[in-house]
């Protein structure tokens, strides 16, 4: 199963141009990354935000595949319902078009991942259903207007936890939502970003041919939430990996895999500084949250560590 | 039509009918009064009687998005509710609507929280009057049987493709066992037949786009085309309707008349309390006082202009309601049919039964028609009046 470059190049784009996304939005990025790998026979759920606002306006769609957008909270719902319609008309040989396999996909930002849609999920990988959900994590919710998230890191500005005189910004830490998916038991968990381009279609791959649920988180490095130079989003996904604030890791039946170990990482304050939500940090008196972001993303990284060495065969 | 007499509670009687449409997909979570139902089709499912996969998701709201995406996928499918459940689902109930998909649901009538109460009322089902989707109503473990296969029909036709509910109340027609007539299989798949949905998602060579951001430029026509269906629904509700008459001899429309022919005094309901009614006018017509019943089957799409006509003429109407408009003008039921009324002159008046499940007696129908008696002959009533209540 080795991702091959020239064949993905040669895959048909499966999300037209044309689409409304901003100017260096690296989510749009990493759907078109899925569909390479994904292939025709794929139904995209969507999740309402910005990528299915994007992708979608009627009477236009950038979809090439059959997609489906019903609500915020109810992706992982809806697509268990495409993927258990299509095993009940499987078993009753009424398929439009006789099929063995179709790729059942659903999509959604943090807000309605982490937040709003985590009840749906939960219920859906719980149930086993043949499907991969992928999270496209820009930690806040960006298509109402950058409000923090649960996933929102700790001291990002946002419009709803704002920097201001007395606040700095968001006051706890963004939650571990891929480990309450390690917690689903299910086939397959990993964390990925639209940098590492191999990664993610392996990873995505892995996903599809997993006999059950599977869940990718993506980091999806946002311009404007994150206030940074449209050209850089890239550098910010691989910079992530680089500090270990966004490990790329997979566990594949409860067994953990780091799939890259930075030798010397960096400083994540480095990476704070070129993203304007974070600019009040580097105040002076604010030492101390550079500090807690940089303590709390090394106690994550050790404690992948040990994850992976408990569960290595 | 050979018919087997059976003994059932209104949720085994629609378990059965729902099964006998061979739906491919069920999703549902279990509230009560609405449990017995998905039960009694987990049974099936588990015995092989049906081949229908279920989807036992961990919500109302699930429930509702997973039968979307299941009917989106050209799937028939159902779900089954009650009370906070479908209050839970209400967001998506609309959607279910707007993308015109076929899907069937259970609508065990149960009192809205709070406080939490697990009897009858409709103030459930009336809290998404207005969602789009078609509301019959029943009045025993028959009717709701009947509806319950009729409903395939009338959702899945090409000129309405709206999502039906069925209502029958919680637990005086749910958990009450009754004597019903049930088609056989093979003729109530025969009357079914199988579903030819117009779109799918899982046709890879024919991709389609299913709920796309829809703004000020085109919503308000999509909104009509939903308008439009429901104009179209009630021939194809009736057209449905006599052709399960003619198979079972079962006749239905959009309401039943009861002694209604030359009665000077009408009452107006919904669902089981009819039967209560019937006993009562039985006695007063005995006594030789003209009065009679209308009660509605489709609340959604609402038959003005049939209840004008039917109502025309008449020295007093009431209209009794088994749930409350709280700072209306009287109940959802009194409303729609004094609005439909407009122009009549005829006097009419309205009630509020039976909320939470308090029972609705022969006492509280007699005094209902003491008062119409008296509106007849020229009394005045309140508009809206309490029946049943410690005041």
């Amino acid at each position: 199963m080795a991702v091959n470059l020239k064949q993905l190049t040669q895959n048909e784009d499966l999300l037209a141009g044309g689409h409304r996304a901003c100017a260096g939005c690296t989510g749009a990025n990493i759907l078109r990354q899925i569909m390479l790998t994904a292939g025709k026979d794929t139904v995209m759920g969507g999740a309402t935000g910005c990528m299915e606002v994007i992708t979608t306006i009627f009477p236009y769609t950038a979809w090439k595949t059959s997609f489906i957008h019903s609500a915020f909270e109810n992706c992982a719902a809806t697509i268990s319902g495409v993927e258990t319609a299509f095993r009940s008309l499987k078993k009753h040989g009424e398929l439009p078009v006789p099929r063995e396999k179709m790729n059942f996909i659903a999509f959604g930002g943090d807000g309605g991942t982490y937040d709003i849609g985590l009840q749906s999920l939960s219920g859906a990988m719980e149930r086993g259903h043949n499907m991969l959900y992928v999270c496209y994590d820009n930690e806040a919710y960006m298509n109402t207007g950058i409000q923090r998230s649960s996933a929102t890191p700790l001291g990002a500005h946002t419009s709803t936890a704002p920097a201001g005189s007395v606040k700095q910004g968001k006051e706890q830490n963004r939650k571990d939502l891929t480990k309450i998916l390690v917690a689903h038991n299910i086939p397959y968990v990993a964390q990925t970003t639209p940098y590492h381009w191999k990664d993610l279609a392996t990873k995505v791959e892995k996903a599809l041919a997993a006999d059950g649920p599977a869940f990718l988180n993506i980091l999806m490095p946002c311009t404007v939430g994150w206030h940074f130079d449209p050209a850089i989003g890239m550098e910010l996904a691989k910079e992530a990996v680089e500090n270990n604030f966004w490990p790329l890791f997979e566990v594949e039946n409860g067994v953990y895999t780091i799939n890259h170990k930075p030798k010397d990482p960096a400083p994540v304050a480095e990476w704070m500084k070129k993203q304007g939500r974070f600019k009040h940090l580097f105040k002076p008196g604010n030492e101390h949250l550079l500090a807690e972001s940089q303590a709390w993303v090394d106690r994550e990284w050790e404690k992948l560590l040990k994850l992976e060495a408990m569960t290595a065969k | 039509m050979e018919q087997k007499l059976v003994a059932l509670s209104g949720n085994e009687a629609v378990a059965y009918a729902f099964k006998q449409a061979r739906p491919h997909v069920a999703a549902a979570f279990p509230i009560t009064p609405q449990t017995e139902m998905m039960h009694k089709y987990a049974e099936f499912v588990a015995n092989g009687e049906s081949t229908t996969e279920m989807i036992l998701v961990e919500s109302e709201h699930s429930a509702m998005s997973a039968a979307i995406g299941s009917a989106a996928a050209g799937a028939r499918t159902f779900t089954a509710t009650s009370s906070a459940g479908f209050a839970l689902m209400w967001e998506v109930v609309y959607i279910a609507a707007s993308l015109r998909l076929p899907i069937c649901m259970a609508m065990v009538n149960r009192a809205l929280s709070g406080n939490i109460n697990i009897h009858c009322d409709h103030s459930d089902s009336m809290g998404g009057r207005d969602a789009g989707w078609i509301h019959l109503f029943s009045e025993n473990a028959q009717e709701s049987y009947d509806n319950g296969i009729m409903a395939w029909r009338i959702a899945e036709h090409m000129d309405v493709r709206l999502p039906v509910m069925v209502n029958y109340d919680g637990f005086i027609i749910s958990h009450t066992a009754d004597a019903l007539y049930m088609l056989p299989d093979d003729a109530a798949w025969k009357f079914i037949g199988k579903y030819n949905p117009a779109y799918t998602l899982l046709n890879p060579e024919k991709p389609i786009t299913v709920g796309p951001l829809d703004l000020t430029d085109y919503y308000f026509e999509h909104k009509t085309s939903q308008l439009a269906a429901y104009e179209k629904a009630p021939a194809i509700i009736q057209q449905v309707s006599d052709e399960f008459a003619d198979l079972t001899g079962r006749r239905y429309g959009f309401a039943e008349e009861y002694k209604l022919d030359d009665a000077d005094m009408v009452m107006v309901l919904l669902g089981s309390s009819a039967g209560t009614c019937k006993d009562v006018i039985d006695e007063y017509r005995e006594k030789g006082v003209k009065v009679g019943l209308l009660k509605l089957r489709t609340f959604r799409p609402f038959p003005a202009a049939y209840l004008a006509k039917v109502l025309a003429g008449r020295k007093a109407v009431c209209i009794l309601d088994r749930s409350a408009s709280f700072g209306g003008q009287g109940g959802p039921l009194y409303t729609e049919t004094r609005s439909a009324m407009y122009g009549l002159q005829v006097p009419v008046h309205g009630y509020i039964y039976g909320l939470g499940g308090r029972d609705f007696d022969l006492k509280q129908a007699a005094s209902v028609i003491e008062n119409l008696k008296k509106v007849a002959a020229g009394g005045e009533i309140a508009d809206i009046n309490l029946l049943g209540v410690r005041l």
